[in-house]
Formats: C-alpha cells, structure tokens, sequence
C-alpha cells in the first residue's frame, strides 16, 4: 500500500501557521532578551572589559580574580547567612502562622490581608520605615529610652556584625506572610476525612501535625523553599533601601556587588562573573524544580 | 463507494502506531457505533473523520468527497462531544446558532432552524439560558441541537452520555435512537458501552488495540463474535468462555467439561464441521442466558444438553437469577428466570442451548466457524 | 486561594484558643508597625519627629510634609518633589502592563490549545525566565536600549518590562486556559471559527478572572520595580521608586524624616489600593508563581 501524507487545505495549513506566527514575538524576545542575553553576558564574563564592553578573551580570569576579591566573598557570605536565617525563619513563622489561621480562627479574613499586604510594597518604600525603626538614634532604640528602659541597646545596623541580621528582621517581615498563604492553601487542600480518620486513631493535635499534616505539605514546602532562595538570590532593593551594603561592606550581597562593580567600579568582566555565578546558583535550583513541575503535567 | 468511506486508514504518533488500516464503508442513514476499551483508537478514528487530527496514511471520503486535511468546518459535519463543549459565555441560542453565524448564514435564516430544531428537542424555553444554569439532560440536548442546526452529512458523537447519571442516560439513548428513526441522518457513534452500541447501532464496530476486530450489525456481533475479544466485550455479563475437549462420536461432535467435582460430562455440538478437531483443546463460549434450568429453556431451540452441576453463588437481580458454578476450573454465570428455584451447595440439572454456543480455536482466539 | 472552604477537624480547647489569638494579633501588629510609623509621622512636623517618640500620635497634626513630598520636595538635584517620578510610573506601568498581558493571553492560548512539539520546552524556557537573577541581564540590556535609542526612556523601561513579564503572564493564562475544556475549542473549530475568532469569541470571555489576576501582579511588579528603573531610567523616565530612594538618600541639608515618609507612603500608595480592593486576586496570583496553576 503505497504511504503518502495527506495534504491539507489552504486554509487548515493555515490554521496550522498562526499560532507560531502570534507566538514568534514573545519567543523571540525570550531567545534574545534572555538567553541570548545571558550568552552574552557569559561572553563578557571571560573578556577584559571595564567601563565599556570588550572583546578581548581572558579566558576564567575574571572568575579567579573574583574569588580572590575579599568583597566577593563577604557578599557570598552575607548571602549564606543571609538566605540560610530568611529561608529558616520565614518557613517556621509561615507555618506556625498558618496552623494557627487553621484553627476556626474568628478573624482571619481580617489577620490574613494584614499578614499579607508586606508582598504587595516596594522595599524601598518600607525600606524607609524599617531604616528608621532600626537607627538606634530615632527607632525602637530611641523610643525605649524615651519609654524608661534606659539601658535598652538595639544598634545592629550600625553594627558591621549584626548589620546582615536586620536584613532578615525586613526581608522576614515582607515574606513571611506571603510563606503562611502557601502553607494556609496546603493546609486547606488536606482531605479532612484523613484528619478525622488520624482522631479516630487516637492522635493528639500534636501528633496529627507532627505525623500527618506536616508530611503531607511536602509539596508547599518545597514550592516555599525555591521561591524563598530564588527571592533570596535576587534581593537587592532591600540591601539599597535598608543599608546601602554598609556599614562599610558588612551587607554587601552578590545581587549589590555586581551591581556596583559594573556600572560604579568600572569592572564589567568582573560583574558579568558575578551576575553568571548568581544565574548559576538560581539555575541548580529552579531547572530541577521547573522540570518535576511540567514533567509531572505531561500525560 | 459509501456515504461515509474510510479507508486503509491508520494513524501514528511518532514510532506509536495507535490505528492499524481501518477500512469502514458507512452508507446513507446507517447508524454505525465505533465501541471498544480506552485507549482502542475509537475517538482518534472519530476525531480524524471530524478533521481534528490529521491522518497518517489512507483516506477519508465523505459522499466521494476525498476529506484529507480539509478544515473541520468544511466536511460539513456536526459533532457532539462528551463534555457537550457548550460555550459558557453564550445562551443556548447563541451556542446553536454560533457555527451558522461562522458559516455566514443569515439571521433569519438562523432563527428560523433554531426554532426547528429547538421545537424538535422540546428546549425552546431554555435558549435565553447560559449553559452552566442547565441540568445534565438539558445541556445533552441543547449540544444534539447545535449539531442539528448545522443539517450536517454526518452526525459524530463523541460518548455523548457518559456524563449523564444511570437512569437519564438510558433515557436519552431511547431519545438518540428516535431521531435517527424520525430523521434518517448518517451517525458514527463512539462509546466505551456495549449496551449503547447494541441498542443503537445498525452495525458496530468493535475496536481493540487500534485494530477493528469485527464490523458487523448487533445480531452478527453477539451471535457470532469473530474472536475471543469480541465474544468477551459484548454481553453483559460476559460471555462465559471454558475450556473444553472436542470428542467426535459418530460423526456427531461433543464438548468435554468438568464440572465441580471433576467429573466429565459431554454436551454435544450444534455445529456440523468439528471433526478436525477430535481429540483438541477448544475455548468453549456459551451466553449466561443460554443456560438455565430446564422449563426456561429457549423451546426454538434444536439442541438442549443437560448438565448437572453444584451450584455456588445465586444472586437474584430482579427480573433475573444468575446462579454461578465453577466448570472445568472457570466461573460460569447462568441466566435464569427470577422464579427458577435453585438453591446455592446444591446439585441442580442446568438445560444448555448449545445452538448458541460459539468455538474459539485457543491459539488464535478466532472463531471456529460452525 | 481556597477561602476556608473546609473546616479543619482539629479541635483545640478555649485556653490554647486565647493563646493562639494572642500570638495571632501579636504578628498583626509587628506587620502593621512599619505603616503604621511611616503614616503617624509623616504627619507629624519634623521639629515633633526628630527626638520624639516614633510610636506616638502627631500632637500637632499637619499634610505639610505631603505637600513638600509631592511638589517641592528636593529629589536629586531638582525641588520638584515626586509629582513627576508618579507620573513618569504611570505612564511606564500602563502600557508596560497591558502589553504583557495582552501577549501573555495569546501565548497561553495557543500553548494549551493550539500545541505543537517541543511547546512544554518552549514554555519551560519562558518559565525559567521568571526567575533568573535579573543582573545577568543588565549589561546587555544597556547596550541594546542605547542601539534602539531609547535608553533612558520610557519606552526604553516600558520595553523592559513587556519582556520580563511575558514569563509570568504566559504562567498565569496558561495555567488557567489549561483547566479549559479543549472541546470547546474543537466545537468551535467545527462549527467554522479560527485562530483569532475562537481566542476573541470563546476564550476571552471567560478570562476575566485571570486577567485581573494578571494584570495585578504585572502593576504590581512593575511599579514596585527598582533594579530596572535604577539602572535604565535615566533622570527624565525616573520612575517613583528610585525618585524616592534618591529623596530619602539625599545628603543635602537635614533630613526631613516625615517629608520621607510621605513620599514612601505615595510610592506604596497604588499598590496599596489594589491590594485592598482586589487582595483576593493578588494572593491568587503569588500563589500562582509559585509555578502551581
């Protein structure tokens, strides 16, 4: 029997063009604007380029240098400690907030939009709040003092030290509440007839959470834990509005040091490292957890 | 050449061949059932009549129109699916209308059918409504109305009432199968149920495994199955199908079985060409309602065998009791009459039309023809 | 988000249900502070700030740090206050916004709809997208603004936005068109519709959900952005947050802290409004980004 493909009509062949025809604009400006971008930026990570791009190949020696600059590995510092005490803290607050929100809470559509509102500001705008709650001359410090509590001393953000520790108070209090919605929503999707099954068991509130409930938000977990890093990574209005990297370099992160070694220090090649060491980092998480996630949908 | 023609068409996706040369002549009027288990490639054979998938190779013709890649819209054909696909955001008018509109059909013109048909389905005080202020019912009719309107060559229902519950389904199936008698319109049916496809078709097509395995009216296909997979899919309950030894005395064929407690018991065949097989292993396939106790058996019947056997499980459905028994090591279902009075553990003396027993060959699964 | 639509079976007695409320409004009030300090004393005069109590009401209630924030107050070099910079972000937000969503509709139809090979890939790409560090891009992006000549512009900005925003609202509708019956569009099909006809006639009027969910999380993105407006936007496309950081961050003179918060509570202020009018559709959408549709 002799196999020929069949041939359609001008106007199914047409039908057929369309969609790659609407789609092709948003496809290209992804190719190029991102990845393209990206290859890019990954090119100038291994010239010599200064204030202006060039295209004199170094090879990995911006990367060498990179590792070698003390102000690179305070950034990647901060950021551990900083992605470590935000991911920890925001993921226990979240939690606790929402098992508690689960409890027949008469309210919660009140306590749930103030919980929340955080996401849906800029950082530099409260930034200016949390900047002056936190300046030990004018802040909480200050109104201690005033309050009678003399000996009361909050000067972390003047504190090369502590400095990176009022990161995490403002970056906390914008995201948590965002983390407590997730958990909220998985705990909301849990089949009551399991809970009702696990009481009939014998389980105590404690255990019911401890064995059952908490294991079954696997999944907000994970989906926390990703958006948390990702937002992590990528924080820098907060460093800008909160300390401007200071004291001194003390709350530099990778986000900020590319930034200022760019487009202030005159040290492109060197940024352009640092932005493909951030891209790096974001990408060992999110490709594994964007491919399980549309994996998982294919039939 | 027929109304609808299908022919040597087969589909793949990639290396996956999911339909293997199906070959299909429908004629005018004929109400043909495409029935098999998921995954059979009955509604990838229906949605390529429709245009919806192209074909992989062969050819699909409607009135000696060659159909290949010709935009669904131009096949002038109607379809009603199982979800009923209405559009949320339109009433039931404009759900009606709408393929009319696209088809650049005037507004009269466009209400004048809509009245017809929405006189003819009894929903004319429904077209104001949006789809999803409907019950089940209404909505199955309203997409039968949309498909009416158009006045299409060939009617494709995609399991139009697997959504419906138990009792409204049966009663749409009497509806479906009284506009086809009062309109005469040409229908390929998909359905997973074997009940829709005999009450409704005037042929079946059983589909399995991308293969059509017997196209043939009801009678044909449950008298007659054309292999093991046919006999066992169609019927409900099941076809019992028990291994038996051909014995030939005299010329005269029997089948050898066993029964609770092993003991040997022949049954002599219907059938006349059985010799070759003396001595061999057949599948042996009698319907439940072809055994029963002896006053209930089917009195046109040539050739009533008695078989004794211990009865295990009775459950009485109403209008039926099937008794359960074990034969040659296999459960077998009778159908009796809901006043027969057996009594399960006990040996009771069953009656066998063996004019309807079927021979399968056991290697190949086809049917022995008789 | 599901809206307590199921009770949880967990029965907790009346003493764990005063502590629960305690610890309940307790994290109430720390999210509340922020706002609740940057509204107080932007109200108050500056003399009353500087040594005051930050907790306190205004003694002396004024707007006169609102009206010096919106028009005379020194941004950079220029007294002009934030007037402009609010100005110059609408005009960023609103095409920027409709653009992306408009583009996000179209893909999120035709990679549901109308798919093709390699479409979940080519999804995967733009989904990733979303999430890369934005420095990776920044170099580039510089140099391209300034060949189009529109570096500094809001177009430039506008630009911008459109393409880092194509990710999430291409998530968005996709996701939502995904849990849409694809037999509707293969009766429509039939029945004669096309490609435009099926997307403008039975897709989108039933969008109405995901496009406010889109539309308030690509505002709300763009207006909050500061890492673009920063390194693109020049002084004449400057858009309201990165006026205010160079409001707050400016060294001449004293520091007028209610002058600041003023500005700051401008800046939130159209985020803030959606949120409070249409919260809803803005937690739907941060839980939309969490990739799940």
């Amino acid at each position: 029997m002799p196999i020929r493909t069949t041939r359609a009509d001008l106007r199914t062949r047409l039908q057929d063009f369309i969609p790659k025809i609407v789609l092709a604009p948003s496809l290209a400006a992804i190719l190029i604007f991102v990845y393209g971008f990206i290859v890019f930026t990954g090119y100038l990570s291994m010239t010599d380029s200064k204030m202006l791009p060039s295209f004199d190949f170094v090879g990995l020696d911006n990367y060498v240098r990179l590792f070698s600059l003390p102000a690179w590995n305070t950034a990647l510092i901060n950021l551990v400690i900083f992605a470590a005490l935000y991911i920890a803290i925001c993921t226990v607050i979240g939690l606790g907030l929402a098992i508690l929100l689960d409890q027949k809470i008469r309210g919660e559509g009140v306590l749930r939009p103030i919980y929340l509102y955080p996401m849906a500001l800029s950082f530099i705008v409260t930034g200016t709040a949390w900047k002056w709650f936190l300046d030990p001359g004018l802040g909480l410090e200050n109104t201690m003092h005033l309050w009678g509590w003399t000996d009361f001393q909050f000067n972390w953000i003047k504190d090369r030290h502590m400095a990176i520790y009022t990161l995490v108070i403002a970056a906390v209090w914008q995201t948590s509440g965002f983390v407590m919605a997730m958990f909220l929503a998985g705990l909301r999707g849990i089949d009551n007839e399991i809970l009702k099954a696990a009481q009939i068991d014998g389980a105590s509130n404690f255990a019911l959470y401890r064995r059952i409930v908490i294991p079954l938000l696997r999944p907000a977990f994970l989906s926390a834990f990703v958006i948390l890093f990702h937002m992590a990574i990528k924080s820098y209005d907060l460093v800008i509005a909160l300390t401007g990297g200071g004291p001194g370099r003390a709350t530099e992160l990778p986000a900020t040091f590319m930034y200022s070694y760019t487009f202030t220090r005159n040290s492109m090649g060197i940024g352009a490292a640092s932005a493909v060491i951030m891209l790096m980092t974001v990408a060992a998480i999110m490709i594994p957890y964007l491919y399980s996630e549309l994996g998982a949908k294919k039939e | 050449m027929g109304f609808l023609d299908i022919s040597h068409v087969s589909k793949a996706y990639g290396s996956v061949q999911v339909l293997h040369e199906v070959d299909i002549s429908v004629e005018e009027g004929e109400f043909i059932v495409l029935v098999g288990p998921s995954g059979c490639g009955k509604s990838t054979l229906m949605n390529m009549i429709a245009g919806l998938e192209p074909i992989t190779t062969g050819d699909i013709s409607i009135r000696g129109r060659l159909m290949n890649g010709v935009h669904p819209s131009k096949r002038n054909i109607a379809m009603v699916f199982q979800s009923y696909a209405l559009y949320p955001n339109m009433t039931v008018a404009q759900n009606m209308t709408f393929g009319l509109e696209m088809h650049g059909v005037p507004k009269a013109e466009r209400d004048r059918l809509l009245a017809d048909v929405a006189r003819l389905l009894q929903i004319d005080h429904l077209l104001e409504r949006k789809p999803g202020h409907l019950s089940g019912g209404q909505r199955q009719r309203v997409a039968m109305g949309r498909a009416l309107v158009r006045n299409p060559d060939v009617f494709l229902f995609d399991e139009p009432l697997s959504n419906l519950d138990a009792k409204l389904r049966v009663d749409m199936r009497t509806e479906i199968k009284k506009l086809h008698q009062k309109l005469g319109t040409t229908i390929v049916y998909v359905t997973h149920d074997q009940i829709e496809a005999l009450t409704l078709s005037t042929r079946i097509a059983v589909m399995n495994k991308g293969y059509i395995q017997q196209l043939g009216t009801p009678k044909e296909i449950y008298d007659t199955p054309a292999n093991l997979f046919v006999a066992t899919f169609m019927g409900s309950p099941a076809m019992n199908i028990l291994p038996a030894t051909i014995k030939v005395r005299d010329g005269v064929a029997f089948a050898e079985i066993a029964d609770a407690q092993g003991r040997l018991q022949s049954l002599q065949f219907s059938q006349k060409n059985l010799a070759s097989w003396d001595g061999k292993e057949i599948l042996l396939g009698i319907r439940p309602e072809a055994i029963t106790d002896i006053d209930g058996a089917d009195r046109k019947s040539q050739n009533i065998q008695r078989f004794s056997n211990v009865v295990t499980v009775i459950e009485p459905a109403g209008s039926d009791t099937f008794v359960t028994m074990t034969v040659s090591g296999r459960d077998v279902v009778a159908r009796m009459r809901a006043d027969a009075s057996v009594a399960a553990r006990d040996r009771f003396e069953f009656a066998v039309n063996m004019d309807k027993a079927v021979v399968f060959d056991p290697k190949t699964e086809a049917r022995i023809p008789g | 988000m599901s809206v307590a639509s199921q009770d949880t079976a967990v029965k907790t007695g009346s003493i764990a249900k005063v502590f629960i409320y305690l610890i309940l409004v307790l994290f109430a009030l720390f999210y509340l502070l922020p706002l609740y300090v940057m509204l107080t004393n932007s109200l108050k005069p500056l003399s009353e700030i500087t040594g005051g109590d930050m907790m306190s009401l205004p003694k002396a209630w004024t707007i006169e740090a609102w009206l010096s924030a919106w028009s005379t107050a020194q941004v950079g070099v220029s007294p002009t206050g934030l007037r402009p910079y609010f100005i110059n972000s609408i005009l960023m937000v609103v095409p920027a916004v409709a653009i992306s969503t408009v583009l996000g509709a179209l893909n999120g139809y035709i990679l549901t709809k109308w798919r093709f090979r390699g479409d979940t890939l080519l999804f995967g790409l733009m989904l990733f997208a979303c999430f890369i560090p934005f420095q990776i891009v920044l170099i580039p992006m510089a140099r391209i603004l300034g060949i189009l000549g529109i570096a500094g512009s809001t177009q430039g900005l506008v630009l911008v936005h459109v393409v880092y925003g194509i990710g999430f609202s291409t998530l968005y509708f996709r996701n939502y068109y995904a849990s849409f019956p694809t037999e509707l569009v293969r009766a429509a099909m039939i029945d004669g519709a096309g490609f435009f006809r099926i997307f403008w006639r039975i897709m989108l009027p039933v969008s109405g959900p995901i496009a406010v969910v889109t539309i308030i999380w690509q505002f709300t993105n763009i207006w909050n952005d500061f890492l673009f407006g920063a390194s693109f936007a020049g002084l004449s496309a400057m858009p309201m947050t990165v006026a205010l950081n160079n409001l707050v961050n400016s060294s001449t003179g004293v520091r007028e802290y209610n002058v600041h918060f003023a500005g700051a509570i401008m800046a939130a202020l159209p985020t803030l409004l959606v949120y409070i009018v249409a919260g809803r559709f803005f937690v739907r959408g941060l839980m939309a980004g969490s990739v799940k549709g």
